[in-house]
């Protein structure tokens, strides 16, 4: 079969196609492929745990650090030690200056910049053998806790998602965002 | 002597590589033999052994020479404060090429691999869409497909040399959170598209199906523009240590923001500011500020071999070879100096290099049998230059110790013992 011989019948082959729209145009509705199943937030309740800022996926409930000592001491106590000093580097979770002369050290009361990151970080992962094994009502206990041992609330402030969104942590103003660089 | 003739590219013993080729012949050739046949240059070649058996029959399951050496990665002691958590890492030393392969791709877990049935998982995809969708696996295997090689980066990659000190390694353990490979998915601006995303949307929130739920934010802008929603690795399902059966993909980015075992993403007008990204993976710097969501990988290089803790048996001609990558683009250069960085000659890339992905150089050096400090220096297509690691400890300091990607000094004794040095 000659080159042009060739050509003129794949022409021929093509135009049946397209006269009989098995070739739909790219990017039709037609041609997309839709599999996910809808779903309601409703069905999320249990699943969606992220924790905002704004108190976006904050749950219902309450919790004062005097409440949150007993949860801590039981769940926690094992790696942040008694007053949050730790036993090795990732686990000091109180005191710190970011302002100190040397090497500073970076705790939730020094360095984190939400408090909404502590509920959340707790809910999701902590403890760390048996995550997701707490109460809300105990995260929000030990929460508490954990920002009482860093002199961030009083021993009996309630906190719940109005209260831990509402605290401005001490280095809250510290952070420059970076991600309208990339 | 041929040697004498041989065009140098740079100080200490860089030669130029299109002049070795004419005189392989002469220079080189004689050089290479005598390698080949160690001391028996004189020998008569016989037909060996295996040529005259039958071999083993195929097998369902690959495996590596036996005589090839058993390449492992390093992996961290278990921490019973941490469970899961830790690493893995890359020997980048004995591999060539490109791509990693899937059982020696570096790991960083944060509380462990789950073992994840396909059937049981899904992927949810909710907060600021029209409609929020669930994903099984089986419909996710359903849509169309891309692939793309790029590198995977931990933040934390060379860390430890920013501060200093007594850092006497292999490639591996100092530089080996680093890997590429092909990765094929779906993309995530398919997904969002079908959930609807609602123009206040700006970040979505993606969270792993792991122990700790590990979650980031990324950028709308970076999410429908390159983000895979991955569920291949070189070709084969994901592995369960990179996120099986799915895990989502950033082309360029900081490792930690490819969240594996994708389960959730959010859309959501702020970030939602997990542990991961306001604790962990931000940037203190020596003004006290801390920078947060920087995640382009910096423009890098490493030279792989010769590299630390190797030993040059004797004076001669070396091929001096590594990686470069780039999170802002491709690699369009990489120099290689002998002397410390006094003098630099521009090495050869293997092949084209992709964007985002490992680039593999490589040049000639003859080593004189003295002192000598092998850097790479790498520039991309973005226009960055690595820097040298005074200029990062200016810009940075050493409180955080993230997003390093200065210049490696390899140093190399008059014994031929190479070590870390700091220039």
């Amino acid at each position: 079969m000659s080159m042009s011989r060739r050509t003129a019948a794949w022409g021929r082959i093509l135009a049946l196609l397209l006269c009989a729209g098995w070739l739909a145009p790219a990017g039709s509705q037609e041609a997309r492929i839709q599999l996910g199943t809808p779903i309601d937030e409703d069905q999320l309740s249990g699943f969606d745990l992220i924790a905002a800022p704004d108190g976006s996926g904050m749950p219902p409930g309450a919790g004062t650090a005097r409440q949150g000592r007993s949860v801590y001491e039981l769940n926690c106590l094992r790696c942040h030690a008694v007053n949050g000093e730790g036993v090795s580097g990732n686990t000091v979770i109180a005191g710190g200056d970011m302002r100190s002369e040397e090497l500073p050290l970076r705790t939730v009361g020094s360095y984190w910049p939400h408090a909404s990151t502590l509920f959340d970080f707790i809910r999701r992962a902590m403890p760390a053998d048996a995550p997701k094994t707490l109460s809300d009502d105990e995260v929000y206990q030990v929460t508490a806790y954990v920002l009482f041992l860093n002199g961030i609330v009083g021993e009996d402030e309630s906190i719940n998602s109005e209260t831990l969104t509402a605290i401005a942590m001490p280095n809250g103003d510290g952070f420059v965002d970076h991600s309208h660089l990339h | 002597m041929k040697e004498l003739q041989w065009e140098k590219a740079a100080g200490n013993g860089l030669l130029n590589r299109r002049h070795l080729l004419q005189l392989g012949l002469t220079g080189l050739g004689a050089a290479g033999a005598s390698a080949a046949f160690g001391q028996d240059a004189g020998a008569i070649l016989q037909i060996p052994e295996w040529s005259r058996m039958p071999g083993a029959n195929a097998s369902a399951y690959g495996e590596r020479s036996r005589y090839a050496g058993d390449l492992q990665r390093m992996a961290g002691t278990p921490d019973p404060i941490y469970p899961g958590g830790g690493s893995s890492r890359t020997p980048l030393q004995f591999l060539q090429g490109t791509i990693t392969p899937n059982a020696l791709h570096f790991e960083r877990h944060h509380a462990g691999i789950p073992d994840i049935d396909p059937a049981g998982h899904t992927l949810v995809i909710n907060g600021l869409v029209r409609q929020p969708l669930a994903f099984s696996y089986e419909n996710l295997l359903k849509y169309p497909m891309v692939s793309r090689i790029n590198f995977l980066e931990c933040s934390g990659n060379s860390g430890a040399l920013l501060r200093g000190g007594n850092a006497d390694g292999t490639a591996q353990s100092l530089h080996g959170l680093l890997s590429c490979a092909e990765w094929t998915g779906v993309p995530l601006s398919t997904l969002l598209d079908e959930a609807s995303v609602s123009p206040e949307a700006r970040w979505v929130a993606a969270v792993g199906a792991d122990a700790a739920s590990m979650g980031r934010s990324v950028p709308i802008e970076k999410a429908l523009d390159d983000v895979l929603v991955a569920l291949y690795q070189n070709g084969e399902p994901i592995r369960p240590g990179q996120g099986y059966p799915v895990r989502l993909f950033c082309p360029g980015w900081e490792g930690n923001i490819s969240v594996k075992w994708l389960t959730q993403l959010k859309l959501m007008r702020e970030p939602a500011q997990f542990r991961d990204e306001t604790s962990k993976y931000t940037d203190t710097m020596p003004d006290r500020s801390s920078l947060q969501f920087t995640f382009p990988m910096g423009v890098k290089s490493l030279i792989t071999s010769p590299s630390g803790r190797m030993n040059l048996p004797r004076p001669g001609i070396y091929q001096v070879t590594g990686v470069a990558w780039s999170g802002h683009g491709a690699i369009r250069r990489v120099e290689v100096s002998a002397d410390g960085g006094a003098t630099w000659a521009e090495a050869e890339m293997q092949a084209e290099p992709g964007d985002k992905a490992l680039a593999r150089f490589t040049i000639p050096w003859e080593w004189s049998g003295g002192p000598a400090v092998l850097q790479s220096r790498a520039a991309d297509s973005a226009g960055n230059v690595q820097p040298v690691r005074d200029e990062v400890l200016a810009a940075r300091g050493t409180i955080s110790f993230y997003h390093n990607n200065c210049i490696q000094s390899w140093g190399v004794d008059d014994g031929g013992a190479i070590s870390n040095v700091y220039v």
